[in-house]
Order: C-alpha cells, then sequence, then structure tokens
C-alpha cells in the first residue's frame, strides 16, 4: 500500500520535474547567459534538494514499475513476494540516488 | 470522489468509559466506535475495561462479554464465532479482519474496535453492505451452462480442474479486502472490488461454466476491474489468506490473450 501511494506521487513529481528539464534544455538553447542562471539557480541548496528528489522519484517510479510489470504477467502475488519487491524497491531507489549522487 | 476528511456529523468525539469491576487483575482496554442513528450525535470511541481472566481468547469473545455483562447497546453481526460464516468483520488495530479468528493478545496494549472502513454505518459496528451485496449479485454467481445436462450423472470435472476452484470459492464474503482498498474506497458505485471480482474469477475458472466470454465481457470496463492498480490491500488483509490480487491480475491476463 505504501509503494502504491508513492507510485503515485513519484510519478506526479517527476511530471511537474519534466518542466525543469524542459527549462534547462531551453535555456542550452538560449545561450550561454541564460543557462548559467539557470545552472546557478540549480545548484543552489533548495535547487540541489529538489533534484535529489526528482532522481528519487525516478529510481523509485523504475524499480516499481518493474514490480508492476511483474504483476502483470501474474508474477509475484504470494504476500512474501510482494513483500520482498516492495522492500527491494525501496533499497534499490535509495541506493540508486545515493550512488547518482556521490559518484556523479 | 477523494474524501480526505470525514464529513462534519461524522467526526468521532470521545465517549464513556467504563472501568474493570474491582479486584480484577488482568484487565485489557478495548476502544470501540460507536455510532447510534437514533441520537442526533456523532459517533464517539467507548473504552471498555475487561477481565481477561474470565473473557475468552478472541476479540469476539471480548465483545460478547462487554454486551452481556458491561453495555447491551454496544451492537454488531456475528453467527458462527470459528471464521467461516463472515458476520464478525470489522477494523481491528487499523487492519480489517474477523473478530473471532482474531487473539486479543495480538493486540500489544488498547485494542482499537471500528466497522469496515469506508462504508455507511447502520449502528456501532454493522456496516451497509447492500452495495457489495448488489456487486456480488451483478457477477452472476452461478453456473451458466448452454448444453443439456447429462441425463445419468451431475456435470463432471477432473480433480485438477476442481482444485482451480477450490481457494477462490472459499471466499466467505466477509468484505474485508473490499472495504481494506482504496480504489475500492473511492469508486465503490463503479468498481467492483477485489471480492465480487474473486467471485467472478472462481466462475471463469470453472471447467463447467459456458458464459466465460460473456463474463469476461461483463468485466471489459474502464471501472469494473481494470480500477485495480495492485494496491495489494486485499491479499494482505484477507482473514481467510485468500489472493483476490491474483485473481484480479488472472483476470486481466485472460482478457488480453483473448484479444490477440
Amino acid at each position: 500500500m505504501t509503494l502504491s501511494i508513492l507510485h503515485r506521487i513519484t510519478g506526479v513529481a517527476m511530471s511537474v520535474g519534466l518542466f525543469v528539464l524542459a527549462w534547462w534544455l531551453y535555456a542550452i538553447a538560449a545561450g550561454a547567459d541564460a543557462y548559467a542562471d539557470v545552472l546557478a539557480l540549480l545548484s543552489s541548496l533548495p535547487g540541489r534538494l529538489l533534484l535529489i528528489g526528482w532522481s528519487f522519484a525516478f529510481f523509485l517510479h523504475l524499480a516499481n514499475g518493474v514490480r508492476h510489470l511483474f504483476w502483470d504477467s501474474g508474477r509475484g502475488f504470494e504476500k512474501s513476494q510482494a513483500n520482498a519487491s516492495a522492500w527491494f524497491a525501496l533499497v534499490f531507489a535509495i541506493a540508486m540516488t545515493a550512488g547518482y549522487w556521490v559518484l556523479l | 470522489m477523494a474524501e480526505f476528511r470525514l464529513p462534519a456529523n461524522s467526526r468521532i468525539r470521545k465517549g464513556r468509559h467504563f472501568s474493570a469491576p474491582a479486584g480484577a487483575s488482568n484487565t485489557r482496554q478495548f476502544a470501540i466506535y460507536r455510532y447510534d442513528p437514533d441520537s442526533a450525535e456523532n459517533p464517539s470511541i467507548d473504552t471498555y475495561e475487561v477481565d481477561l481472566d474470565s473473557c475468552g481468547p478472541m476479540v469476539l469473545d471480548a465483545l460478547i462479554k462487554i454486551k452481556n455483562e458491561i453495555d447491551p447497546t454496544l451492537t454488531f453481526r456475528r453467527s458462527c464465532r470459528e471464521g467461516i460464516c463472515g458476520s464478525c468483520a470489522m477494523n481491528i488495530d487499523g487492519g480489517n479482519t474477523l473478530a473471532c479468528t482474531r487473539a486479543i493478545d495480538a493486540s500489544p496494549g488498547e485494542v482499537r474496535i471500528y466497522p469496515l472502513p469506508h462504508m455507511p454505518v447502520v449502528k456501532d459496528l454493522v456496516p451497509d453492505l447492500t452495495n457489495f451485496y448488489a456487486q456480488y449479485a451483478a457477477i452472476k454467481p452461478w453456473l451458466q451452462t448452454t448444453t443439456p445436462a447429462p441425463d445419468k450423472h451431475e456435470r463432471l470435472q477432473s480433480k485438477e480442474d476442481q482444485e482451480l476452484i477450490d481457494e477462490p470459492a472459499a471466499c466467505i464474503l466477509c468484505a474485508c479486502c473490499s472495504t481494506s482498498c482504496p480504489s475500492y474506497w473511492w469508486n465503490s458505485d463503479k468498481y467492483l472490488g477485489p471480492a465480487a471480482l474473486l467471485a467472478a474469477y472462481r466462475w471463469l475458472v470453472d471447467s463447467r461454466d459456458e458464459a466465460r466470454d460473456e463474463r469476461l465481457d461483463a468485466l471489459d470496463d474502464s471501472f469494473k476491474l481494470y480500477r485495480c492498480h495492485t494496491i495489494m490491500n486485499c491479499t494482505q488483509t484477507c482473514p481467510k489468506h485468500l489472493n483476490p490480487a491474483r485473481a484480479i491480475a488472472e483476470t486481466k491476463k485472460m482478457l488480453a490473450k483473448r484479444r490477440i
């Protein structure tokens, strides 16, 4: 249940994040000055926190989406399997987000 | 539509408290949702201290003891007291289950008892299940055939075919699953809910039934079946350890396979 509502929340968050992505791409096309402004905003502390949030949303939505693919094929419906895959999706998302921000 | 707050006339007040009899040493507190349609008052949570030394081990035993010895106005459904009738389904400590198969000791402290969630309340722990039963009837839970019945014997099936319906046919229609489902809370007028869909599946996989296509047609609608988003609350909460979520996924697969 928790992962189900998180799947929705992260989906909505990513839709909002898409505007930021479009804004960033637009800034690239708009020239060096515009890009520098956007970069300054995104690398500020609130900007970074939002980006970390969006990357977590991406990884969680990805992992849980794969979970849904298995379910759609009729697999993973035992209570123990469903609980284990929920934990897997959550740990995967946290580890990938941490790895992404530490390594890049 | 989603509602995140109870309507003003449904918000819960603090209720009365009933202390344990003097001398009782092994007591447990029960916090129970009370609503009386005949009074104009909002629902309340009444608390009862029950002497466990003179009470059976299950939550239903405590409810019956409260009704017999402490407060005869407490209203709840019960019948078989052994998990086969489904009457005493209620929300205990935040999870839907049967009061008769739930041990008092399964609660760490106070036992919190509410009616099944998001249903109209008739009185206290008695929800109005009219819509729930109508949805069960809507899936036509009976054998449908077009071929004439065999002369000398019943319509036979193999042991393997029978085993396919063993689990879904064990559903007691207690409504724990449907009333635990957020999708059902929000769309119970259009979404059939896990209990009715498990019953539909039971007839879809019955080797003797000859209305499979019609049954699938009836479910092929963006609400009746597809409001299931695999939230899994139904399977987590089922007091009979059945798996409505899997039955719904298998039904979706049947519809997908029929198209290709």
